[in-house]
């Protein structure tokens, strides 16, 4: 395990150097993503056309933020849970995707995916949500503004504490930290 | 006959929408400074202090502690002897979580149709109101803002007599394997028993309310709550389900009377952000 700091947009060799349990604290642009804007993602994506963002080497947050007032970059913005995007998420993998960002564990297929791929999963602290909000710099909806909290964003971090769950050789921090602390009885 | 307005009322659900998605309640707090002296695992132990210090962050900056900030659950209490004025009782609820949502700058969380158009109603309405009417004067509401991850997690089942407390507790223990970090651990485990199919389901959530480290009134079923207890935090999922001792804060449970042929159990999971306030008028 070991501290990285990594900027986006993320390629091939800094994905794969990534090793599950590694801190990692992530800088540059990313993309806000949830259930119903993923739908639309990738039907956009089925049908050969143009998304609102360059998937190729994105950074993909599960997340819905809380309004911000007047003046604020971001309101609170903690992740949602992720097994939600699993069908969506290996066809985003073998377009580009290379970073997906939220809580809770993936599926098999997703799992399967980014070791295909080259891909990585990241977990934030779910209902840290106010801490998380301060490592954001920038923020405009790009697409859907229609779904609300649930509208895509491009977002400019700084820093922001993550840990990598799924590394492109299969490892799972789930079922490692899982297995070390669980006892009988 | 007391003559109420329902405006009190809007008023009163509009501070408590704000108050409890940026406050958490002390005995909430408590047990999770407690459960970071007890945790094993450095990872769980540094997401635990990151779990405190948004607390911090949150009151200071009047930030909501979670950005989920739930479908509006409303408990009340009417006591029989108010006579309620100024409009309809439920539209006066929904009045106070619209304003409350939109001045909090609270997230919207809510759909119309929940299955095929699932358009934002953009003001966090409806709320799920349950009154019940009781003696006296006074209105109780409760307010608990409940997040998706963890309600997604929770399950009723019709169980038969024959499962008996350990076919209840296998059963609460794997609902929250099955769980593992998907709503937001360490969680608190509301678990409904008896009743019928949806009272039990109530229940469960109604136990969610009681204060953490307030004993269960009946010894029996306390027990069972601290052998419950122990089991979970022996699954070994830990803060957020990356490992670790403390896997839930508290088992409470609630139990009614049931039909000779059933054993309703329902497991209702909260996050850590275990959210709810009280006002009585």
């Amino acid at each position: 395990m070991k501290t990285v700091e990594l900027k986006t947009p993320l390629d091939e060799k800094q994905v794969s150097e990534l090793e599950s349990g590694d801190k990692v604290f992530l800088s540059g642009e990313i993309y806000t993503a949830r259930d119903a804007a993923h739908k639309r993602l990738v039907a956009l994506v089925e049908e050969g056309k143009e998304l609102p963002f360059d998937l190729r080497g994105a950074v993909i947050y599960y997340v819905g933020p809380a309004p911000s007032r007047p003046g604020q970059v971001m309101n609170s913005a903690g992740p949602t849970t992720s097994y939600r995007m699993d069908v969506f998420t290996p066809l985003l993998l073998e377009h580009g995707l290379k970073g997906s960002i939220g809580k809770g564990p993936r599926s098999m297929k997703v799992r399967d995916s980014m070791v295909k791929n080259k891909g990585v999963y990241f977990a934030a602290v779910g209902g840290a949500a106010a801490g998380i909000a301060s490592s954001v710099k920038e923020a405009e909806v790009i697409a859907y503004e229609d779904l609300g909290p649930e509208a895509v964003r491009r977002l400019v971090v700084e820093r922001m504490p993550l840990f990598v769950v799924n590394d492109t050789k299969g490892n799972d921090l789930f079922e490692a930290g899982v297995a070390e602390y669980r006892r009988e009885g | 006959m007391r003559e109420l307005d329902v405006a009190r009322i809007t008023e009163a659900v509009k501070d408590l929408s704000i108050r409890t998605n940026i406050y958490l309640p002390d005995d909430v707090k408590k047990a999770l400074r407690e459960s970071l002296e007890r945790e094993e695992s450095p990872m769980g132990k540094e997401i635990l202090q990151v779990i405190l210090d948004n607390h911090d962050i949150a009151e200071k900056e009047k930030m909501p502690i979670c950005q989920d900030t739930g479908v509006a659950i409303v408990f009340m209490e009417v006591g029989q002897e108010v006579h309620l004025v100024g409009g309809a009782l439920e539209d006066a609820v929904n009045e106070g979580v619209r304003q409350g949502y939109k001045e909090g700058y609270l997230r919207k969380s809510m759909v119309a149709d929940p299955v095929i158009e699932r358009k934002n109603t953009t003001d966090n309405t409806p709320a799920v109101i349950y009154t019940r009417i009781v003696p006296g004067d006074k209105i109780k509401i409760v307010f608990a803002p409940k997040g998706g991850g963890a309600e997604n997690m929770s399950e009723v089942r019709m169980m038969t007599a024959a499962d008996g407390i350990d076919g209840v507790k296998d059963f609460v223990v794997d609902r929250v394997s099955r769980s593992g970090g998907n709503p937001c651990p360490p969680i608190v485990v509301g678990v409904g028993l008896g009743g019928s199919f949806e009272r039990c389901a109530m229940l469960a959530k109604e136990a969610l309310m009681r204060t953490i480290g307030e004993p269960n009134p009946d010894p029996v079923y306390d027990e069972v709550e601290k052998d419950l207890l122990k089991r979970i935090n022996n699954l070994g999922i830990g803060p957020q389900g990356l490992g670790g001792r403390t896997t839930a804060l508290a088992v409470h449970i609630k139990m009614v009377p049931c039909h000779i042929a059933s054993m309703p159990v329902a497991v209702n999971i909260q996050c850590h952000v275990s959210r709810h306030g009280e006002t009585i008028i």
